[in-house]
């Protein structure tokens, strides 16, 4: 069977060879680095702008970021046909094409997350090693502890007052040069579809900041989504703890952070997603406008086949719903929760109603194609382009954010309690 | 030497060697080329004469069994289109199975399994347009291919290295022809290639041997005694798509305005 022919089911004129090629993973692709990006802005809003009530969203953000980054490419290994030729990319790129820039951008962006963590966990490492240095008799696991943090040190073992200050002022440059990076790796990822001049979907000079807009709404909703949980975990774990007292005093000392910080980071979405709907809305209306060729048939496709995943799915329950839910007085934990799970949802329809949408007509503008996700696969091919592959994607930036948690501790323990 | 010393003396180094390096101008082979006057003397164009095209698939067929794409996969480096215009104003196009066994009945395929009868009395035009890549001059599927896999020839075929492709799929997605798919064994993009096996050695395309009416025709516009060129030339034409600025090798004698 033919790459595609699967989950393609075409209705009219559609030439011969044209299938929905580009699928589900391509879907979570410019989800998954929008998160990356939206994560890191978030976390910078403190280091460079110093709103001090991002705090401690901040250092969460920059180390989920970190997670999220081994993520991001993973969706476009998966959707090729030669995963193991994915090195090509960087071995004989070619500069003319949008994507052959990917491994660079990706590189110098990881890079500078990886710095600012390092910069912003120093201490911290210096901290673990030197005891374990000086601890006589380690266990293996100790001795592996050691090793670990020893290496993470670089060999800097300066944590003066003057050595700090200088990691801040590094941290604030970082995050500083971070930003524009970021932005370029989603904007980047937007202009790889706004440049494909045969889709008259995709073809418009502000998909690139279309795409930024919602990559910040995004990231910046799954770090509300994480820290909420992060925080419900800890709560759980301080009304375990032995005295009556302590549990009484710390649980809510948590939850006054909690909401304080949740209160904040919602104003920031709202903006955020103020300026994405705006921008997409003048893309529509635009179009609509100007009328040209394409419009007869992506208005079929707009208002007609896909008006359920556009303006109810993405703009009513991804938008509306959720802005409506922040704007209400008095937020809560839970409405909250609710919010952030609607805007994630409602980026990823955004994603799904462009890669999917985009190749929901033929390029003859006479024909249709309809996707039809697979579910149960029966193969590798269905896998990875289905359900399953997808879930898979998303799942992993949590459960690196795990293990990276261990060694960056996200939360000051100190400070909090 | 101190730190400071050393520091000078690299500017100062770096700087002198970089100015006689400026000097030296980088050329590429290409300019060497055009600069030695061996211009190439072939670009490959394709004429399709519509009016001559009975839908018989016999392009299609040849072109399968000559480059090798599985017969039955619903892929194909050529095809050919079938237009209906009614008496209502209406188009109708279908292609079933890129035409492979022809037009074996007068029902036109909607997709999903369905048909459309149209009565004899009530169509006003009918016609065959064959299709196949255009070898662009200004090919977005080489300008998108992000690992350099497909590339130009100087005698302007676009060509794919099954060994290079990554199978990303942004040249299927870049081409507005819709010529582009990824075979169904190598897994990499595919795409038609003018015989370029064939046409290099002096032969004709598979689909225009096969053509029984002489609807296909292959030839080089850089020599004007060649009948392609001369049709080109002085009679009128049209080409596929034209807004897209990538202007198209494959000439349509006969090119109705609904065409796709």
């Amino acid at each position: 069977m033919v790459h595609g022919e699967i989950w393609t089911v075409k209705e009219l004129f559609v030439y011969p060879n044209e299938y929905i090629y580009w699928s589900i993973q391509i879907v979570m692709y410019p989800f998954m680095t929008g998160l990356v990006a939206g994560a890191f802005v978030l976390s910078s809003l403190y280091h460079v702008f110093g709103i001090k009530q991002l705090k401690e969203m901040a250092r969460f953000a920059l180390v989920f970021s970190f997670a999220l980054l081994f993520a991001a490419p993973m969706p476009i290994v998966l959707h090729l046909q030669h995963p193991l030729r994915g090195i090509n990319v960087i071995m004989t790129s070619h500069f003319t094409s949008a994507i052959a820039a990917f491994g660079i951008v990706f590189f110098t962006y990881g890079a500078i997350v990886a710095s600012e963590l390092w910069f912003l966990y120093r201490k911290h490492f210096v901290e673990v090693a030197v005891p374990l240095r000086d601890k006589q008799d380690k266990t293996l696991s100790e001795w592996l502890k050691f090793i670990l943090f020893c290496t993470l040190t670089l060999g800097v073992y300066d944590v003066s007052e003057e050595a700090l200050k200088r990691d801040e002022k590094a941290i604030r440059v970082l995050a500083g040069v971070g930003i524009p990076v970021a932005c370029f790796l989603h904007g980047y990822a937007g202009f790889i579809f706004g440049s494909v001049k045969a889709n008259a979907l995709w073809m418009t000079p502000l998909m690139p900041v279309i795409f930024i807009m919602s990559a910040i709404v995004s990231g910046i909703a799954l770090c509300m989504l994480t820290y909420i949980v992060t925080m419900e975990i800890r709560k759980f774990l301080s009304s375990r703890k032995t005295t009556p007292a302590q549990r009484f005093q710390s649980k809510e000392e948590i939850k006054g952070v909690e909401v304080n910080v949740i209160r904040m980071t919602a104003k920031y979405l709202i903006y955020f997603m103020v300026f994405a709907i705006s921008l997409e809305l003048l893309d529509l209306i635009f179009r609509g406008y100007t009328a040209v060729k394409s419009w007869d048939v992506l208005r079929s496709v707009i208002y007609g086949k896909d008006f359920t995943d556009i303006f109810i799915l993405q703009y009513g329950l991804g938008n509306l719903l959720p802005f409506v839910l922040f704007l209400l007085p008095g937020l809560t934990i839970r409405r909250t929760i609710l919010g952030v799970l609607l805007v994630l949802f409602g980026v990823f329809m955004m994603r799904w109603n462009v890669v999917i949408g985009g190749q929901a007509f033929s390029l003859s503008f006479a024909g249709y194609m309809h996707y039809k996700l697979p579910i149960i696969p029966h193969d590798w091919d269905t896998f990875k382009e289905g359900l399953f592959g997808a879930l898979s994607i998303f799942v992993m930036p949590f459960i690196l954010f795990w293990f990276i948690a261990k060694i960056f501790p996200i939360f000051e323990l100190k400070e909090t309690h | 030497m101190n730190r400071r010393d050393f520091l000078k003396n690299t500017v100062k180094v770096i700087g002198g060697l970089s100015l006689p390096l400026a000097a030296f101008k980088i050329i590429t082979p290409k300019e060497i080329f055009a600069s030695t006057g061996d211009k190439a003397k072939t670009r490959w164009v394709f004429l399709v004469d519509t009016y001559k095209c009975v839908g018989c698939g016999m392009c299609v067929k040849a072109c399968k069994l000559e480059n090798e794409i599985p017969y039955d996969a619903n892929v194909t480096r050529t095809w050919v289109e079938r237009y209906v215009m009614t008496k209502d104003g209406k188009t109708f196009a279908d292609t079933p199975k890129g035409a492979r066994d022809g037009f074996t009945t007068s029902k036109i395929d909607l997709g999903e399994g369905k048909f459309q009868d149209i009565k004899k009395d009530f169509i006003d035009k009918a016609f065959f347009v064959p299709k196949l890549c255009n070898q662009c001059e200004n090919p977005p599927c080489v300008q998108v291919c992000p690992v350099g896999a497909t590339y130009q020839t100087d005698d302007g075929i676009v060509l794919v290295d099954r060994t290079w492709c990554i199978g990303c799929g942004y040249c299927i997605m870049g081409c507005p022809y819709g010529v582009r798919f990824f075979h169904p064994v190598y897994h990499t993009a595919e795409k038609c290639n003018f015989c370029y096996h064939r046409i290099s050695k002096g032969l004709k395309t598979a689909c225009v041997q096969a053509c029984p009416f002489g609807a296909r025709q292959i030839g080089n516009i850089k020599d004007p005694n060649d009948p392609v060129t001369k049709v080109i030339l002085t009679e009128r034409v049209g080409i596929l798509k034209e807004e897209y600025g990538t202007k198209p090798q494959v000439y349509y004698v006969g090119l109705d305005r609904e065409v796709k």
